[in-house]
């Protein structure tokens, strides 16, 4: 069925409203819209890495999910989740527990690019029927702000500092969808919060009624650790994909597909400036920096439109 | 009719996770315990199990998986030894707090470094302060009555914590010894339905899991978890009271081996309980009032038992299969010795490290323990905080 912004946006939230999530922050954002493609008849069991929306959603005696959660530790939402559909597996043939029930993690890119990695990895190869997002907001926002090897290259953080002597993170940024598209899992898929959410609704519903693992990477801006006014995350998405920084495709049974690609392609800079993290970028003597974060997005561009073709 | 079969430990605790046929087992292999989720593979391959096997990537996530798949409502278990459960050793305390009766067996080895497959206690031991209950055996048999207790112990409703069933890795898990097996109807019949109160997988009530817990709440939570443990003392003795009245064979926190007037004591866990028992023997047909006593369950702690055992003993040795490296003894030492305090009068408590890394424990090792302490008694010499038996000097 065609997307229906309205419809989907007048569906009931299963993310209640009072969680104590920054303004301006994209994790909610992406849970909220996810959620949303779950059918408002089938169950689910959401289960969160320790990150800032576990710890935000889930303070006893509080939740704010209105379907049952688990959150066990910050290294293994994979595993969890894995653990509960293998509990539904076999307690729904045992008829006692219905069968329409749907088991959805949730992680920063600290607890899925970095210390989940190899948990994340087992779930994918096992292909458990479950969905996996990554709200990738490029640092360790909930420790303040530490680099990930989500981070991009030369972006300011509390542990790739910019200074006299460094310009910021020196490595590259780990790709992690291709990563799990190397693991030929049914559906992996990048997306963000681009015009009305079509794009993130329409892979989400896909994810989750795909059977087997999904894995959906949703950048989701953080206001404090990028240093954006809140109002400015919908313009900083938009940028991220007319820049070719963050492209939006999916990956089904190992075909590729770009699901958006910009008549113009802006340059870099239009993503850069946005954000604080980059202020560096653009004082005088650093032209060259720019000028090679722009070849590595085009060389990157290029590869996956390679993949795509 | 009960069945007379011959098999190693391991084989013993996967027959008995076969006849309990339980929902979900996520496992990863280490040894000496690996043989545990092969057996379970062939019978769920052979069609004689429906369990769901979640073959995982780690102990990590093996323990991760178990902790999901109990806590959506599953009779989940899992077996690992040395590295692999201290690998697990976060999510042993995630297990606990979310009183989650997992049932793990523990085939027991050293752990790293150095790097050594073979049995001692460190693994476990490293853990005891997890919230596990900790249940170990003697040899097979006590390996497969133990497992089929713990599910019904742990998942009691005044409990509701995970165990650890532990044996001794190569000296009980690998040798195959004559054990008495129940027919399976009846360890069905015995281990019930598991049926938790809330569970993930409840269409008619939410449930959530592990939530951030502030000052305001966490010491209470912590409260209640040290009172379940406090619980599973009767449990543990109701159970074993029905297991007794189904098999014949008679359990307790302890068991005390030729202590009725025994003067000297040794104190023990697991395997090397054999070698013990047989030095009394030999010292009680000398004329030595020699007596033992088997620690089977370490969690919850067994004081008072310990207290009235030891009440007419001269001297006791405790003996530790690891070394907690405090420089003051093993765990075993400093939680009986601290049981004791004020309660027994007068008695000399040595120390002993042993059999770590698989050394051979012998009999005559535990007869110059016996010899040692009837001289500290004899000199009423203090004994030396604590030292290793049978140690290259």
């Amino acid at each position: 069925m065609a997307y229906n912004f309205k419809e989907v946006m007048n569906r009931p939230d299963r993310l209640a409203s009072g969680h104590r999530m920054c303004a301006g922050c994209g994790a909610p954002i992406a849970v909220r819209a996810v959620l949303k493609a779950i059918k408002p008849e089938d169950h689910a069991v959401i289960c969160s890495a320790t990150c800032c929306l576990e710890v935000s959603t889930c303070m006893y005696p509080y939740t704010s999910w209105k379907d049952s959660f688990i959150h066990s530790a910050f290294e293994n939402a994979g595993a969890t989740i894995c653990g509960v559909e293998a509990a539904h597996r076999s307690l729904a043939a045992q008829g006692k527990a219905p069968q329409n029930y749907k088991f959805l993690a949730f992680g920063g890119d600290g607890g899925t690019y970095d210390i989940g990695f190899q948990s994340l990895s087992g779930a994918m190869e096992r292909n458990q029927d479950m969905v996996y997002v990554c709200y990738d907001n490029g640092a360790y926002m909930n420790t303040g702000i530490q680099r990930s090897s989500a981070t991009p290259k030369y972006a300011d953080t509390t542990t790739s500092a910019t200074g006299k002597a460094s310009a910021g993170k020196q490595q590259n940024r780990k790709d992690l969808t291709e990563i799990i598209a190397a693991h030929h899992v049914p559906y992996a898929a990048q997306t963000t919060f681009i015009g009305n959410l079509k794009d993130l609704y329409e892979k989400a519903e896909k994810a989750i009624y795909t059977p087997g693992a999904a894995f959906l990477n949703v950048m989701a801006p953080c206001p404090r650790g990028w240093r954006y006014e809140t109002e400015d995350i919908m313009e900083i998405c938009k940028m991220a994909v007319e820049t070719c920084y963050w492209p939006l495709y999916e990956v089904e049974n190992d075909v590729w597909k770009i699901n958006y690609e910009p008549k113009n392609k802006r340059p870099i800079e239009d993503f850069l400036k946005t954000q604080g993290r980059f202020k560096h970028l653009f004082k005088k003597g650093n032209e060259e920096l720019i000028a090679e974060i722009q070849r590595d997005v085009d060389a990157r561009w290029e590869l996956l439109l390679k993949k795509a073709k | 009719m009960a069945i007379n079969e011959r098999l190693s430990g391991n084989e013993a605790v996967s027959f008995a996770i076969k006849q309990i046929n339980p929902d979900v087992v996520a496992a990863y292999p280490i040894t000496p315990s690996t043989e545990i989720p092969q057996f379970i593979s062939q019978y769920i391959a052979n069609g004689e199990m429906t369990t769901v096997y979640v073959p995982v990537e780690s102990e990590h996530s093996s323990m991760s998986a178990c902790i999901g798949s109990e806590a959506a409502g599953a009779r989940s278990m899992t077996a690992t030894s040395s590295c692999g459960l201290a690998y697990m050793f976060e999510m042993l305390y995630i297990a606990a707090s979310n009183r989650l009766p997992i049932t793990m067996a523990v085939v027991n080895r050293a752990l790293s470094g150095p790097i050594n497959i073979n049995n001692d206690h460190s693994d476990s031991m490293g853990a005891r302060d997890a919230g596990w209950l900790q249940i170990y055996a003697e040899n097979a048999q006590e390996a497969y009555d133990n497992f089929i207790q713990c599910v019904r112990i742990g998942e009691h409703k005044d409990v509701k914590l995970p165990v650890m069933a532990c044996q001794d890795g190569f000296i009980t898990s690998h040798a195959v010894e004559r054990l008495e097996l129940i027919e399976t109807d009846k360890v069905k019949a015995f281990v019930g339905e598991y049926k938790p109160e809330k569970y993930l997988l409840n269409p008619d009530e939410i449930l959530a899991v592990g939530p951030y817990d502030t000052p305001q709440y966490y010491m209470e939570h912590k409260k209640a978890q040290t009172e379940a443990m406090k619980n599973a003392r009767k449990a543990i003795k109701e159970i074993a009271k029905e297991f007794e009245a189904m098999t014949g064979r008679k359990y307790d926190m302890l068991e005390e081996y030729r202590m009725d007037d025994a003067e000297y004591a040794v104190i023990i866990i697991g395997s090397s309980a054999g070698a013990g028992k047989e030095a009394v023997d030999e010292l009680r047909n000398a004329g030595v009032k020699a007596g033992l006593i088997k620690v089977r369950v370490f969690r919850p702690f067994p004081d008072e038992e310990l207290v009235a055992a030891l009440k007419k003993v001269k001297g006791v040795a405790i003996m530790d299969k690891t070394d907690s490296f405090s420089a003051a003894g093993g765990p075993l030492g400093a939680e009986v010795k601290a049981a004791i305090y004020g309660k027994v009068d007068g008695i000399t408590a040595a120390n002993y490290i042993y059999g770590l890394g698989g050394r051979d424990v012998r009999v005559e090792h535990i007869k110059q323990v016996f010899e040692e302490i009837a001289e500290l008694v004899k000199t009423g010499k203090a004994p030396e905080t604590y030292k290793y038996l049978a140690i290259r000097e």
